[in-house]
This record gives structure tokens, C-alpha cells and sequence, in this order.
């Protein structure tokens, strides 16, 4: 029999450390349900989403049993739909209509792709689906969009940029009676992976397979409670620990994916080796980053211990999963980590080091809550910064910002659930204008000389 | 398929008869048990396979969960891949 020892770790991990799988997403391309007519593409794409995922909910409901592992989300991610509206043309907005009726059928938590890939320039459709997102995102509840504005191949386009300051300002103002939500749906995104299991930024890519099945996997209490095993350790030690309990962490999302791969008969395509935390107290990447030694996240020195982090678990996750993909890092959304809430609203966690610690972290600036007033300029050059950072680094970077209609620094947003709550950060106002207002396109970067 | 059940709490009298007879009524057959006593805290862990077509191990995890709670006892039931998957390469 397995080892007593062994078996006990594996229980403690999910009734006292959080670990779970945090989604598994079923990936559905939609370039067959491309129609002329935009009645008759929503019909293609109503049915195809209820054939392929009617199981989807149940199967995942029924690995939760039988594993014993529970599996927080069931998600959808589709083609971006700004590649659907090319053809058809007509009002976006019934896409998004149709993927949250079709959300609603099949009854998974969230569908991601109302999205458009502009890192380069706007083709056919690309500007209507951008300017329609506030709309989108306020008359639905399940949908996610994301926008591709820049690329370490292409450069980044401050056309875009400029454009998505205002959308992400207009998605908070149409969701002001709901906390501002729509914001909280909406990522922008540089380097944008194909097949990303995580909202707000999953999409499926073009040069996916028809259908796939992608899995993400969590685990930050595991990890911080492996290291409070460890406290007089050295940093050497402290990396080793990461990637063991990262590879154990890993295994059971390949399991969870290759079963739930068998189970719908569709192929498997990644495990997303990351590390996502919840609001729930113990379920903290920040909670990691202290016990590694610092008074509070956001201190000098944070930077450092992401960064081991980060790379620690990409080391560990790599070999415990046949393909490995998505966002795979740790994760850094302030309003969906009870230590980063904690570090934000004490003021030692900023604007600028959070920005600092995207350079080393999975993703980027995620569910920042920002001054109600904050224009649209302020939020595009904010935009820009980041996906530079993506750009030079040839890593995803991406901005989720939520400005806070109506409120100043210090109150506080809550949107429930997984999305959490985050004190309203302060925000350098000095403005950046003319920049934006230039437009254009940021080359692409050289990729020798690096220093 | 094989499953782990891990039985912890406090000692009683028949908790090995009530886990066993729970396995029986689900068509579990159960194939190896391990048991220590620490100080008063019993702790179980028993390897069972499912007998015939007739057994539902969903039922049975949610049977013997149930259980565990109207004894005061923490009771799980997880397939065997988990921890193989989790600790062999």
C-alpha cells in the first residue's frame, strides 16, 4: 500500500491547505460557425458550444467525487469572437448574448473570448468588438473579454492602447450600480497565450486544435505550508521545497486532465502550472512571500522572492505534466489574495512595486482597484508600461484594472466570490496625454544585445 | 477501481465495524487495513477495491462521509491515482 505518510500529506493538502483544481476549461474553436450573417453565425455558435460542453459541468462534478479533488471551475474558452465578426459584420453584442445564453445552458462559470488581437493594427471587426465591450460585458454575466494590444514580434499598438483606456473606463462606468464589475472582466493583454485556462484572459487561439481540454491547477496554501515546515532554511532550500511541492501540486492537474480528456473524448491540451489564490485566508501568494522572510508583501526585497518563486514553480510543474502551458507562474490579483488586500491597504504594497513585480511574475498588474477619477489617458499609459515590460521580457504581461466610479483612495470595492475585494490604490496623476495621444505603434524589440 | 479511506478521530467502540459495514453494503471489498492508536486519537487507513458491477463509489464516498460526520470522526474516500499520481513517477 502507498505510504501512510504520503497519504496523510495528500489529505492535509486539500481539508487544511486549499489545494484544488482551480478550472478546467474546454477550449472551442469557432471558425466553422463563421457566417455572412450574424443571425445565422450566432445559431452555429449556440449549437456548437451546447453540443461539445453539455457534459462538461457533470464530468467535472463527477471527478470532484470520485478523486476526492475539488474543481472550482468549469470553463469555456472560444475563438475570438472579433475573428467571427469579420465575416458577418453586424452588432457585436448579439455574440455575446448568444455565448451567455449559451453559458447558461450548459452551466459553466464563465466563457472567455469576447476578445480581440490587435497587437499589429485593427482588421475587420477588431474596433467594433473593442468598442462594444462595456456594453457587452454590463448586459451579461458570464462573459470575459480580453484585447491583445502588443507583442514581443510585433511591438505594441498605442493606437490600441489609447482605445482601450477609454473601454475599461466606460466598463466601470455601465457596471457602477454592480461594484464596477465589468472592468473586473476585462484584461488587456501583451504577449496574450493561445491557450490560457484562466479568466479573464482565456481565449482559444487560432492554431488550436478543434475542441481541447485545459486544465489549471492552485495551490499557494500548499506551498506556504511546506515552507513553515522549513523556517531556518536557506534560500537554496527554500527553491527546492517550491519545485517538490509545485511537481506534487502539478500531478494532480495531469490527473484531473487526463481523466476529464477521456471522460468528454476530447484531446488534452495543457496544464496550467499556476499558482492562483482565493480570498480565503491560507489561500495567499503574498502569505508565500512573507514566509519566506519579509515583514509585508510589497517590502524591498518582494521582487526577489517572486521571482525564485515563480521560476521554482515552473521548474517543479514542468516535469509532472506531459504539456505545459497558459499563464503558468504565480499569480499576483490583489483583490484575490487575502495578503495582498492586507499589504495594499496598510500602503506598503504599491502601484509602482506591483508594477516592478510583474517584470518577474506569471502574469501582470491583476484586480487593481483604482480612483474613481483616474482618465482614461492615466489608464492607458499604465497600459503601455506594462506591456513594454512584456514586450523586452518576451513574457505575457497583462493590465486588469478597475476604477472605482464615484470613489477616492481608501474606500473599498467588493465583488464577491473568487473576484474578492481591494482597497482603491493610489495612483500617480502627473499626466501622460500627449504620449497617448500620439498614436502609433511601438517597434518591435531587438532580440539580441541584451542588457 | 481502488480507493484510499482514511478514518481519524477520537476512539470509540465499533468504528472499524461501521467503516467495514458501510464497504459491504456498497459492494467495497476491502483489501488491506493499516491502524494506529496515538494517545486516544484513532487512525485508519484501508485500501478498498469495488467488488462487482453493482458498486457505486460515488454513493459510497458520500455514505461514508455522512457517517464519519454522526460519529464526530473525519472520514475520506479518494480513488488510488491521486496518491499515485501525487507521490510515484
Amino acid at each position: 500500500m502507498i505510504n501512510t505518510g504520503d497519504i496523510l500529506e495528500t489529505i492535509g493538502m486539500i481539508q487544511n491547505e486549499h489545494l484544488d483544481i482551480r478550472t478546467i476549461t474546454m477550449g472551442i474553436s469557432l471558425l466553422d460557425c463563421c457566417s455572412g450573417d450574424i443571425d445565422v453565425s450566432c445559431t452555429k455558435i449556440y449549437d456548437k458550444i451546447t453540443r461539445l460542453a453539455s457534459n462538461l459541468v457533470k464530468t467535472g462534478e463527477d471527478i470532484e467525487k470520485e478523486y476526492g479533488i475539488p474543481i472550482i471551475n468549469k470553463r469555456i474558452s472560444v475563438t475570438p469572437i472579433a475573428m467571427i465578426l469579420a465575416s458577418s459584420g453586424g452588432d457585436p453584442v448579439k455574440y455575446a448574448l448568444t455565448l451567455e445564453k449559451a453559458s447558461r445552458e450548459v452551466g459553466v462559470n464563465f466563457i472567455g473570448g469576447y476578445s480581440a488581437l490587435v497587437q499589429k493594427g485593427f482588421a475587420q471587426g477588431d474596433e467594433a468588438l473593442i468598442r462594444s465591450i462595456p456594453e457587452a460585458l454590463s448586459r451579461t454575466e458570464h462573459i470575459c473579454s480580453s484585447v491583445n494590444i502588443g507583442s514581443t514580434k510585433t511591438g505594441i499598438n498605442m493606437d490600441a492602447v489609447k482605445l482601450m483606456g477609454n473601454v475599461i473606463k466606460s466598463a466601470a462606468y455601465a457596471t457602477e450600480d454592480r461594484d464596477c464589475i465589468g472592468a473586473a472582466k476585462l484584461v488587456v493583454f501583451c504577449n496574450a497565450p493561445d491557450d490560457n485556462p484562466f479568466m479573464a484572459g482565456a481565449f482559444h487561439g487560432a492554431g488550436e486544435a478543434d475542441c481541447v481540454i485545459n486544465v489549471g491547477v492552485s495551490g499557494p496554501g500548499v506551498v506556504r505550508s511546506a515552507l513553515t515546515k522549513i523556517p531556518d532554511a536557506n534560500i537554496t532550500e527554500v527553491a527546492d521545497m517550491v519545485k517538490k511541492t509545485a511537481f506534487k501540486i502539478t500531478r494532480m492537474g495531469q490527473l484531473v486532465a487526463n481523466e476529464a480528456s477521456r471522460r468528454l473524448g476530447v484531446p488534452f491540451g495543457i496544464v496550467d502550472l499556476s499558482l492562483a489564490p482565493t480570498p480565503a485566508v491560507g489561500d495567499s501568494v503574498a502569505y508565500i512571500l512573507e514566509e519566506m522572510g519579509l515583514e509585508t508583501c510589497g517590502a524591498h526585497g518582494t521582487t526577489a522572492c517572486l521571482a525564485l518563486l515563480n521560476d521554482a514553480v515552473k521548474k517543479g510543474g514542468v516535469m509532472a505534466s506531459s504539456h505545459v502551458g497558459g499563464l503558468s507562474g504565480a499569480f499576483i490579483p490583489v483583490s484575490e489574495d487575502a495578503g495582498m488586500i492586507n499589504a495594499a491597504r496598510s500602503g506598503c504594497l504599491t502601484l509602482e512595486k506591483l508594477e516592478a513585480m510583474t517584470a518577474v511574475c506569471s502574469v501582470g498588474l491583476d484586480m487593481i482597484v483604482v480612483p474613481g477619477d483616474v482618465t482614461p489617458e492615466i489608464i492607458s499609459a499604465i497600459i503601455a508600461d506594462e506591456a513594454a515590460i512584456g514586450m523586452i521580457n518576451s513574457k505575457t504581461t497583462a493590465v486588469r484594472l478597475i476604477p472605482a466610479i464615484g470613489k477616492e483612495v481608501g474606500d473599498e470595492l467588493n465583488f464577491g466570490g473568487l473576484l474578492g475585494s481591494g482597497p482603491v490604490m493610489r495612483v500617480n496623476t502627473a499626466s501622460p496625454e500627449k504620449f497617448i495621444s500620439r498614436g502609433g505603434r511601438i517597434p518591435a524589440p531587438i532580440q539580441s544585445l541584451k542588457n | 477501481m481502488r480507493a484510499v479511506v482514511t478514518v481519524v478521530g477520537k476512539d470509540m467502540v465499533g468504528i472499524l465495524s461501521k467503516v467495514s459495514g458501510i464497504c459491504a453494503e456498497n459492494r467495497m471489498n476491502v483489501i488491506e487495513v493499516s491502524q494506529t492508536i496515538l494517545q486516544d486519537m484513532f487512525c485508519m487507513i484501508m485500501l478498498v477495491e469495488t467488488a462487482d458491477e453493482g458498486a457505486n463509489f460515488a454513493a459510497f464516498a458520500d455514505a461514508i462521509k455522512a457517517e464519519g460526520e454522526k460519529l464526530g470522526l473525519v472520514i475520506h474516500a479518494m480513488h488510488e491515482d491521486v496518491f499515485n499520481s501525487m507521490h510515484r513517477i
